[in-house]
């Protein structure tokens, strides 16, 4: 896979999402993702990280081997910056 | 017992227990050995299931987890994550309230 697939799939998946992904192995199978969507307002860390894997799951644990999470909502992310 | 049966009985019996690659004498995965040195810092007692040693182990625990990746950390019977959210948790201090309170 590529980042750029990867980030589609978690875009069009959580609608108005902004996603970051970085293939960390370079081998196409290990990604680490930043996204920052407003669904996550008000959830829990567990919650965020399953609405992600639900944007990827007919090829997580197949071709994307790993998919490292850091979740922010929007708020979070301004707070952050 | 059937394999998911088992499984929710451990989860619901043991107050700390990490679904991981490898034992946390021998992690087998990176995300698995960071897990185990995050459990480590805390010095909290836990059961290890070492979801290698049975393919079926992962496929059971994730449709009842709804969680897909491994490692799974559970604490009171509830998922309380993967490890980038134990990172997460351990960064904030949040995870040694949540340690505190196991078999609470």
């Amino acid at each position: 896979m590529t980042e750029e697939s990867v980030k589609q799939r978690i875009e069009s998946g959580l609608v108005g999402s902004q996603v970051q992904v970085l293939d960390t192995k370079g081998t196409g199978d290990h990604f680490s993702a930043v996204v920052i969507s407003n669904e996550f307002e008000g959830k829990s860390l567990v919650k965020r990280h399953q609405m992600v894997y639900a944007t990827v799951s007919d090829v997580l644990t197949k071709e994307l081997h790993a998919l490292q999470l850091k979740t922010y909502s929007c708020k979070e992310w301004k707070q952050e910056n | 017992m059937t394999l998911s049966e088992q499984i929710q009985d451990d989860i619901k019996s043991n107050s700390v227990i990490v679904y991981m690659k490898g034992t946390k004498l021998m992690p087998m995965c990176g995300f698995s050995s960071t897990m185990v040195n995050i459990m480590n810092m805390h010095g909290v007692e836990y059961k290890d299931v070492n979801v290698l040693e049975d393919p079926e182990i992962r496929v059971q625990l994730s449709a009842f987890s709804n969680w897909p990746t491994i490692p799974q950390l559970f604490v009171n019977g509830e998922l309380v994550g993967g490890c980038d959210i134990a990172i997460e948790l351990h960064n904030s201090g949040e995870l040694e309230k949540i340690f505190a309170n196991a078999g609470k």
